[in-house]
């Protein structure tokens, strides 16, 4: 069984093992293979000295190279603003106006800018910015804090009842939620925001809410129903709803006087990103 | 000396043995290390435990599976930093009992989704998640609005957390349930809460129901307070102490 012999084809000694009538041939291994199991061995003594490999008592080995992911991302990042080129320099220090007035500056800052919303804004704003309810839509002429490039700006930067000390914020009361109104005074004021708008409405529930109306909501949407972007109070008379344009909608809206969040963004990018933010925002609505 | 290998191949409990020894070996050298080695886990700012309500949104979270899809860890290569934000430090898990890492995205990493969408929209989201982002596979989690937090055992989970090392303090225990109904009440007082878990917890109803502690409460509150912990404006990149 274990006899090893020179098999008669070959020459090449047997193992020894036979199984069935069948030997194994004793050949060694080839011999690239086995450089290459020794290179293994040398090149893994190799990678010991050059980089971070065994552990100590208190810390490891550091390697000559001094290789760290950690650092090697801060130079990668160095290294992509050096590949966004001379643009992305510019607009560091550009104001809004200069980068709207240069063509070239301005289609670079859209690109960041649409980059940048895809990743981030869209994620409520909806792709494209085309909102949804209760989010708004930023592809229209409707704004409710403004939409000069400066206000956008200044929006994204701060953002809207967000923790940012010095967020824009206003707060509808909810009317009827409160009992600062009665269940039917707030039915009157839904028909009085629908007549607002231009529509069809019970005449006798406006004329009822018109005095309502004149204490309660002035203030924020003025006495004509067309709003005040200091306060972020949407304009009545025209057809864009943030929250829905049905009777139940707007009944909903004064009973429960939402208020959404947007959070500040200031932290997250760096300047030149908000820039850019503002002008893709600006230029792909109907800007004010 | 190769004829001795013959007697560890012809004897299975020899061989057994032998192979265990060779194949710890790699644990022995590159996890072993980490709980002893000063370097694992970075000195920061502003790193606290979980409060009780995150720890409740924190095991609802397991529970559902969330880490399944989504990972916890921006890692240090450049376009993992530009989408999501600074890369993850050791330090910011190092409350996680079990860590949230993860090596697979089904949707995005979620370490610094904190502050990042209000909390209007992540309960539209986990309502249902394509009324937000139409081509989201995410399954929706409806239920939580609808499912009342049971946190009676909430003492029982921070006690647990301090067994692996958290340092809650037995204030913080006995008071677990207090805080766990303060952070959730705009309009309960703050002061003793914010004295044990510092001036930068978020405090406020979370879901929209005012009336109602929910699940969905709870899981937001946690969602709404990861990665923003670190005070990155102290935090050396570049200090040996911090290089990996």
């Amino acid at each position: 069984m274990s006899k090893r012999e020179p098999d008669e084809v070959t020459g090449v000694e047997t193992t020894g093992h036979e199984w069935d009538g069948i030997r194994e041939l004793d050949n060694p291994l080839p011999r690239w293979w086995l450089y290459m199991f020794w290179a293994g061995i040398v090149v893994a003594a190799v990678y010991w000295v050059l980089m971070p490999a065994w552990p100590g008592v208190r810390s490891y080995t550091q390697g000559v190279l001094g290789q760290s992911d950690r650092a090697d991302v801060v130079v990668a990042l160095n290294d992509l603003k050096t590949l966004r080129g001379a643009q992305a320099a510019r607009l560091k220090t550009a104001s809004l106006e200069e980068i709207e007035r240069d063509p070239e500056l301005q289609a670079y800052a859209q690109a960041v800018g649409q980059s940048v919303f895809g990743d981030n804004c869209a994620t409520c704003h909806g792709t494209g910015g085309v909102g949804a309810k209760g989010y708004a839509n930023l592809r229209d002429d409707v704004w409710l804090w403004g939409g000069s490039l400066e206000d956008i700006h200044h929006t994204i930067e701060v953002g809207i009842r967000s923790d940012h000390p010095q967020t824009r914020f206003s707060q509808m009361p909810a009317f009827g939620r409160d009992q600062m109104l009665s269940a039917a005074e707030v039915s009157d004021l839904t028909e009085y925001v629908v007549a607002l708008s231009g529509r069809p409405a019970n005449a006798a529930a406006v004329r009822r809410a018109a005095p309502v109306y004149q204490t309660q909501c002035v203030a924020c949407h003025g006495p004509t129903g067309t709003g005040d972007q200091k306060q972020g109070a949407p304009n009545l008379t025209d057809q864009e709803w943030l929250y829905g344009s049905t009777r139940a909608d707007i009944h909903a809206q004064i009973w429960n006087g939402r208020g959404g969040v947007m959070p500040s963004w200031k932290a997250r990018f760096d300047p030149e990103t908000l820039k850019a933010l503002a002008v893709y925002i600006h230029a792909n609505a109907g800007g004010q | 000396m190769w004829k001795h290998h013959t007697k560890l191949e012809k004897h299975s409990l020899p061989l057994v043995i032998a192979i265990l020894i060779v194949v710890s070996i790699g644990g022995i050298v590159e996890i072993a290390p980490l709980f002893w080695l000063e370097s694992t886990v970075e000195e920061v700012e502003g790193v606290r435990p979980y409060t009780p309500l995150e720890l409740a949104g924190r095991d609802i979270y397991i529970r559902e599976g969330c880490y399944t899809c989504h990972s916890q860890m921006v890692r240090p290569l450049r376009d993992e930093v530009e989408r999501y934000g600074h890369y993850s430090l050791a330090a910011e898990s190092m409350y996680d009992h079990p860590f949230q890492w993860g090596s697979k995205r089904t949707g995005p990493d979620l370490a610094r989704v904190g502050g990042k969408y209000s909390d209007g929209w992540h309960k539209d989201h986990l309502v249902d998640p394509r009324s937000v982002v139409p081509e989201s596979v995410m399954p929706p989690y409806a239920f939580l609005a609808e499912k009342a937090l049971d946190y009676r055992d909430i003492q029982d989970k921070i006690r647990a957390m301090t067994k692996v090392g958290v340092p809650y303090t037995q204030d913080m225990i006995d008071s677990a349930k207090d805080d766990l109904e303060t952070q959730a009440d705009p309009f309960a007082a703050a002061s003793k809460f914010q004295a044990r878990y510092g001036g930068k917890v978020i405090q406020r109803d979370f879901d929209g129901e005012p009336d109602r502690l929910s699940e969905m409460d709870a899981l937001i509150a946690y969602l709404q307070m990861l990665g923003t912990l670190v005070d990155f404006s102290t935090y050396e990149a570049k200090a040996p102490e911090n290089r990996r």
